[in-house]
């Protein structure tokens, strides 16, 4: 059902827990659907230089939560911002079609930490 | 060590069984409505088979319709009845118990005019004959009640059903796919007019079901066609299969005492170990439960996370949370018994069958525990639902 990818980051999920000094936080999804992404963002110079996540939902969730926080590490806000759910999916070696949603709902909980961090730092 | 704790999904099949099929695979290959002698084995196989069927629900014989499925027996039993019974009344009741096989069909007849009314579970999934009571119109032609949950064990009181059901004159139909085989099912006893049955539910093959129809109904058949099992049924008979089944009956029926006793034990030693996990609920009633079944909701963590890690320790079991189903949808039973949707997303459950040992029990319970920490450890809620209503409050503490 799940590739390679998806089963490592799953089994081995990376950047796991809370960030209690985080630059910006997003959260996307809903406990009642059945997902819901938390996503902690380190900034300095304008690049991410540290991310971790927190994760309630499926192997699909927690992998793309984990792929995300690894792609990124390193890129700069703008380049962040532009990373898409296809992107995801695609490093994760694709996912189950039903499970596309999930890749959509880290995308999204990464856009709202830039978000965050952006609406804390306007100054 | 590899354990498998799937028994409502499917069972492995009976060495026994596969070698009263293998002729039927083999050189017994003839049609069973052929007049010569191949032919003829093949039509008194069949005949056994039936009488081994009905011997295991203390049915006749000539009450047993084989079907390829217990799905095809319950789409057989609504349908069937439906259209047998609609210039009677247009009303059909079941209830949020039900399996799929049972509430697309009911949905399919709303479509075609009929009213369908679904009766809600109490929180142990329990039926309450009165509320199916009340549920009665002048309209009603047919009320199904499942007799055993797959999902969370819970035994219906099916004989108090029917007996409602006799007094107002309205066919019953009980699906008991999770049932027969795996506990004392008695159609006399219980009552019901008719009964769904299928054989990879007790060490059968899969391909394989029957309807149970009490003598003397009235109903239509699904596949029209020729005269096979008395024109109710049409479509060369799968021999194999059917022959499998017989025997797969008259085994269960031989060893049901022993079978439950085992799966029950196991049963409960797992399900004492796993309560012992922190806001861990027990699903379904405490009691009238299937005697191999133990289901549960884990608060905080999902369902499919946690089958995947247990399956990478080489134990298999089931869930009925959304992301396990197409549909992305929290299992409609435990809503139904009012569990809120992010606990129910939790649910796992745990079947038990002949294959099963203790040290896969102590195994589980080894693992389990750790699994869920760690799940735990990823989630956002490892602290607490916030403002959410936490599954303490509509679900039960064995």
């Amino acid at each position: 059902m799940y590739s390679k990818e998806v089963m490592d980051h799953f089994m081995n999920p990376r950047n796991v827990g809370e960030m209690p000094d985080a630059d910006g936080v997003g959260v996307e999804g809903n406990p009642v659907c059945g997902d819901v992404m938390k996503l902690f963002i380190k900034v300095k110079d304008d690049k991410i230089v540290d991310a971790k996540f927190q994760t309630f939902g499926c192997g699909a969730a927690i992998a793309v939560s984990s792929m995300i926080t690894e792609m990124v590490k390193g890129k700069t806000l703008d380049e962040a911002m532009k990373i898409s759910k296809e992107e995801v999916a695609k490093a994760l070696g694709g996912l189950p079609p039903q499970k596309m949603h999930c890749s959509n709902l880290g995308a999204d909980a990464l856009k709202k930490a830039i978000e965050d961090y952006k609406q804390k730092h306007k100054n | 060590m590899e354990c498998y704790f799937d028994h409502v999904a499917t069972n492995p099949l009976r060495e026994e069984v596969l070698e009263a099929m293998m002729p039927y695979l083999k050189e017994e290959f003839g049609n069973p409505l052929s007049v010569y002698p191949l032919g003829v084995r093949a039509r008194e196989a069949i005949e056994r088979a039936r009488e081994q069927v009905a011997a295991l629900i203390n049915a006749k014989p000539s009450e047993i319709v084989f079907t390829s499925s217990g799905a095809e027996a319950n789409n057989f039993a609504l349908r069937g009845i439906a259209f047998a019974h609609q210039y009677e009344g247009k009303h059909i009741i079941v209830t949020r118990m039900e399996h799929h096989s049972i509430l697309n069909p009911a949905r399919f007849l709303e479509k075609l005019g009929f009213t369908v009314t679904y009766v809600n579970p109490d929180k142990y999934g329990m039926i309450d004959p009165e509320a199916v009571k009340k549920a009665i119109t002048d309209e009603t032609i047919l009320i199904s009640v499942i007799h055993a949950s797959s999902e969370v064990g819970t035994i219906e009181p099916i004989k108090e059903i029917a007996e409602i059901a006799k007094e107002r004159n309205i066919t019953f139909h009980s699906d008991g796919v999770a049932s027969v085989g795996n506990i004392d099912v008695d159609v006399k006893d219980l009552g019901v007019d008719l009964m769904s049955i299928s054989a990879h539910q007790f060490y059968g093959p899969k391909g394989a079901g029957a309807l149970y129809i009490r003598e003397g109904q009235r109903i239509i058949p699904l596949i029209f066609g020729g005269i096979q099992e008395s024109g109710r049924r049409a479509g060369t008979e799968n021999v194999p299969a059917i022959v499998g089944m017989g025997k797969a009956a008259e085994l269960a029926k031989e060893e049901l005492p022993k079978r439950m006793e085992h799966v029950r034990r196991l049963r409960d030693k797992l399900v004492e170990g796993v309560l012992k996990i922190e806001k861990v609920h027990f699903t379904g009633h405490p009691e009238q439960r299937l005697p191999g079944h133990a289901s549960f909701c884990v608060e905080y963590i999902e369902g499919e996370g946690m089958l995947l890690m247990l399956a990478s320790k080489g134990i298999y079991a089931a869930s009925g949370s959304a992301c396990t189903s197409k549909a992305l949808k929290a299992s409609p039973v435990l809503l139904s018994m009012g569990i809120p949707s992010h606990v129910a997303h939790g649910s796992i459950v745990f079947s038990m069958g002949m294959g099963n040992t203790e040290e896969q029990i102590d195994y589980t319970l080894e693992e389990f525990p750790q699994i869920i920490n760690r799940l735990r450890e990823l989630s956002p809620y490892a602290k607490g639902w916030g403002d959410m209503e936490d599954g303490g409050s509509c679900i039960q503490k064995k």
